[in-house]
């Protein structure tokens, strides 16, 4: 057993871990929770309650907008998973050895830059005076500027431009781990590509793609800058929701409420993800 | 491995469709930065001539970025607040790698978990719970004292602490990847040789810990400087860089010097990513 | 004077007891040896001298004063790790200069001690070398020079030599003696390898289950082993066993299966009590042909295997058991398949009780 000057050490050699976690991380969300819970009946006159829920839960609005960041989530992780998956594949089994790290190196360099530049650049391409309305009606096929900013597909396009490469890393890393001789395998036992890929690669890069569309829906759910920038005043984003209620309207209540709620979703999002397929929050997010 | 005539076909297209992609992934910030150096006063064609005045004139209405006050500022704040947030959470980051690797204590597994979660919170909620917490010790301590310090206010001291309670997380594990892959035998080896503890801590262990101590400073500096959810939430009046940008891109008609600030951005970006690359390269 | 001296040190990891009540003295400026198969403990009793780890009980004085209390960067035993353990960061110099500097040492005697010691070893000018520069048998070198700059009571060497090739291995072994008779101090060397043992040292203690089963010069174990292990760890043995069927003046009957008999020395330390016994013959001891007093056995050659002074001829019994017999000459007058007979004088037959496994 620890003698006690041990006990002493190890306590001082804790201490800043801990203090970080509770400090930083346990009681700050245990307070928005606490605030969540707190009902305003007047000035400075407080009750606890489940209120603030309720109240969310008959705006449609609020609720409207929760589901429609859902889908939208949901939607962007799958188009990530099916544009990401063949560039990571590429990179992972058909570059030779030299083209690989300096795809690699391409692949990163939007996540080096800020994920404002990245939103800019979009409105700059995408905007009625921007390059490629330009370059439209350079080439004669519209009359007059075109304005393609402000709509869902190009928030979408948008997000997923975030977040693919949060898709294409994890996915990267797997089936850079497989071996080339299971493929060979495959074929040899009479498959053709079509099933070699359903019933051995797909399989195999399970573990990468959990992982990734696991990032990539948090990520998307979570951001702020390119629903808002790229979507104009239709966006409707959850996070803006709690923005509002924060900054603009100053109802800490409600965007507390508004805050666990987001946390809730994605946690429970995580966790599905998890369970379906066994892995755990270490190894995967730990990974990247 | 694939057969030849259907393969050639599905090579050319998947070559392409590689090519689409790489384009995607780079038109954006070709479009972002091409603007900065367009002789007009909009970020729009047509084209009229190069020329770096969006940088460094100094005369309205082509005011360079160097010479933007608000920019300017702006940017004075994220180097501030980037370095401060960077150096703490190298320094935390290094201690918890110790403190897993090296330590043996009840509830370990749990508590690494526990390490892994601010991760997983989205930004903005991170941002909102750490302001909530202050205003609530603010509150506590007006109530107490009656008056309250002026740091748990939003500003630059809450964006520092909001920054590091994720990039704590993201430290310690770079660091103790590569503590795992210190072999233990060279710090038996310094205290067999007359070393006290602490001098072979800092002249054996720490001097193998840099690389990955640069990198994970890197990383974080990167991250804070371009941290936009977190940051909103905890912004006083003093606004790093990414806040200043934002305000100006709402308000429509903003000059070409977006995008100047945005080809410095990436500068910047590639060049201490670049950086951080070759330290790794060198000493592993 | 003992340079070290260990007294009946133990040590337990929870129930399994890595060493047992071993105690051992060791003269100064000699070469000493602990040889012992993976997991017998030496390992563990060598960190105990260095100090990173307790024993239970016992004592270790180091020039006649208990070292127990000093922790391991305050006892002068410097240590060479099985993976050397240079430090990758630091410069050839600066590698040997480092127990130096954790004294204080000024500088201009730091370097004036790493040149000389580098001029010692055969190694100048090479201060400023990375480690990764350097060869196998050069890493060695300034692994032990690293520690014979402090002017350490005693050398710990922890199976140096495992990572090196053969040929470099067997040069190796020349080199560290001669170190060893230059700088004059007191090694302790411990390894699995019996040839490194038995040709480097002046003393060598067989270990096996955490206890010493015997300490002596190389040739009195190898001549005389006072247990089965030592005979069978130590050289090269061929191995009977059979069942004690008489014992006069110190000469044992052992019965084989089959109807062979042979006479054998007993020489183990105890008496022997049970009936199964062990009996331990060199290949060099053995000829081909009848005539020896302590068995005659007969065979078919079964192989023969040429390495030059080290050849051997492979006679398969009428048992089934494969024996080897050494054949300096060279000169071989049999060929494979022929009908032998061997034997021995029993003054090279060895019998010991049948080890408890």
């Amino acid at each position: 057993m620890r003698s006690d000057s041990g006990k002493l050490a190890l306590i001082l050699f804790m201490a800043p871990f801990i203090l970080w976690i509770v400090l930083l991380i346990v009681l700050p969300q245990l307070g928005i929770g606490y605030v969540s819970l707190r009902e305003k009946l007047g000035p400075r006159q407080y009750t606890f309650g489940l209120g603030n829920y309720i109240d969310f839960l008959m705006e449609p609005i609020y609720w409207n907008t929760l589901l429609r960041t859902a889908w939208m989530s949901i939607l962007v992780t799958a188009l990530a998973l099916l544009v990401g998956f063949p560039v990571a594949y590429y990179i992972a089994r058909i570059a030779g050895q030299r083209s690989r790290s300096a795809l690699l190196l391409f692949c990163l360099i939007p996540l080096w830059v800020s994920d404002l530049v990245r939103a800019f650049g979009w409105i700059v391409l995408l905007r009625e005076s921007g390059l490629i309305s330009g370059a439209l009606q350079w080439m004669g096929l519209v009359s007059g500027p075109v304005e393609m900013l402000y709509n869902d597909a190009t928030v979408v396009i948008g997000l997923v431009y975030t977040v693919v490469l949060f898709m294409i890393v994890p996915l990267y890393s797997t089936l850079d781990g497989m071996d080339e001789v299971l493929l060979e395998a495959g074929y040899n036992l009479g498959g053709s590509s079509f099933t070699v890929f359903r019933r051995i690669i797909v399989p195999y890069a399970m573990p990468g793609v959990v992982a990734g569309c696991i990032i990539t829906f948090m990520l998307t759910a979570g951001s702020y800058l390119t629903p808002i920038l790229l979507g104009g005043k239709s966006s409707s984003w959850f996070t803006e929701q709690i923005y509002n209620q924060f900054i603009t309207r100053y109802n800490w209540e409600a965007g507390a409420t508004f805050g666990v709620i987001l946390l809730g979703f994605t946690s429970l999002a995580i966790w599905l993800g998890l369970r379906l397929t066994g892995q755990s929050l270490a190894t995967t997010v730990a990974r990247s | 491995m694939i057969d030849e005539g259907k393969g050639r076909l599905f090579s050319l297209i998947y070559r392409s469709y590689m090519a689409v992609f790489l384009l995607y992934l780079v038109a954006p910030l070709l479009a972002a930065g091409v603007f900065a150096f367009n002789d007009s006063l909009f970020p729009a064609l047509p084209w009229q001539g190069f020329t770096l005045d969006w940088f460094f004139n100094d005369t309205e209405p082509k005011l360079g970025m160097f010479h933007d006050e608000r920019l300017l500022r702006g940017l004075e704040n994220s180097l501030y607040i980037g370095i401060i947030v960077s150096a703490a959470s190298v320094a935390v980051g290094t201690w918890n790698a110790f403190l897993f690797e090296r330590s043996d204590f009840p509830f370990k597994r749990l508590l690494y978990l526990v390490m892994v979660v601010p991760l997983v919170i989205p930004g903005v909620i991170i941002g909102i719970s750490i302001l909530l917490f202050a205003s609530m010790i603010a509150n506590g301590a007006y109530a107490v004292f009656g008056s309250s310090p002026a740091w748990l206010r939003p500003g630059i001291p809450l964006i520092v602490l909001g920054q590091c309670s994720f990039l704590i997380t993201i430290t310690s594990l770079i660091v103790a990847a590569r503590l795992q892959k210190f072999d233990v035998a060279l710090e038996e080896a310094a205290l067999n040789l007359g070393a006290s503890r602490y001098r072979a801590l800092f002249t054996v262990t720490l001097p193998f810990l840099f690389p990955a101590m640069f990198s994970a400073f890197v990383v974080a500096f990167l991250v804070s400087f371009e941290n936009f959810n977190t940051t909103l939430m905890l912004v006083g009046s003093d606004a790093p860089l990414s806040i200043t940008m934002y305000d100006r891109i709402a308000k429509v008609g903003s000059t070409p010097v977006l995008n100047a600030v945005s080809v410095f951005l990436m500068v910047t970006s590639g060049v201490l990513a670049l950086l951080s690359v070759l330290v790794q390269g060198k000493r592993s | 004077m003992d340079d070290l001296r260990c007294v009946g040190v133990t040590k337990s990891f929870g129930s399994f007891t890595a060493v047992k009540e071993v105690s051992f003295g060791i003269p100064g400026g000699s070469f000493f040896s602990i040889l012992g198969p993976s997991g017998c403990g030496k390992t563990t009793l060598m960190r105990m001298i260095a100090g990173f780890e307790k024993p239970d009980r016992g004592d270790i004085r180091i020039k006649d004063q208990s070292v127990l209390k000093r922790p391991p960067n305050r006892r002068n035993v410097k240590m060479v790790f099985q993976q050397l353990a240079l430090f990758p960061m630091m410069s050839v110099g600066e590698n040997i200069a480092y127990g130096l500097r954790c004294r204080g040492k000024p500088k201009e005697q730091i370097r004036g001690k790493v040149t000389s010691i580098l001029d010692r070893i055969g190694l100048p000018g090479v201060e400023d070398k990375k480690i990764s520069q350097l060869s196998g048998g050069q890493k060695q070198r300034i692994a032990i020079a690293r520690c014979m700059v402090l002017d350490p009571d005693v050398l710990l060497l922890d199976e140096p030599l495992g990572a090196l090739d053969l040929k470099l291995r067997e040069h190796m072994k020349i080199e560290l003696k001669q170190l060893q008779h230059q700088f004059r101090t007191t090694f302790l060397y411990i390894t699995h390898d019996q040839s490194e043992a038995l040709v480097m040292s002046d003393a060598v203690a067989v270990m096996n289950g955490g206890r010493f089963e015997q300490i002596g010069p190389p040739k009195e174990l190898y001549d005389n082993p006072v247990s089965s292990f030592v005979a069978g760890f130590v050289g090269d043995s061929n191995r009977w066993t059979g069942k004690l069927e008489l014992v006069a003046d110190g000469v044992a009957r052992v019965a084989l299966g089959g109807g062979d008999t042979v006479l054998a020395t007993i020489a183990a330390r105890d008496s022997i009590g049970a009936a199964d016994v062990e009996v331990f013959v060199r290949p060099e001891a053995i000829r081909i042909g009848p005539g020896g007093d302590g068995a005659t056995l007969s065979g078919t050659v079964d192989s023969l295997l040429f390495n030059g002074a080290n050849s051997r001829i492979l006679v398969r019994t009428a048992l089934g058991q494969l024996v080897e017999v050494a054949d300096q000459v060279g000169v071989r007058a049999v060929s494979e398949g022929d009908a032998v007979q061997i034997s021995w004088p029993r003054d090279r037959a060895l019998c010991f009780p049948m080890r408890a496994t």
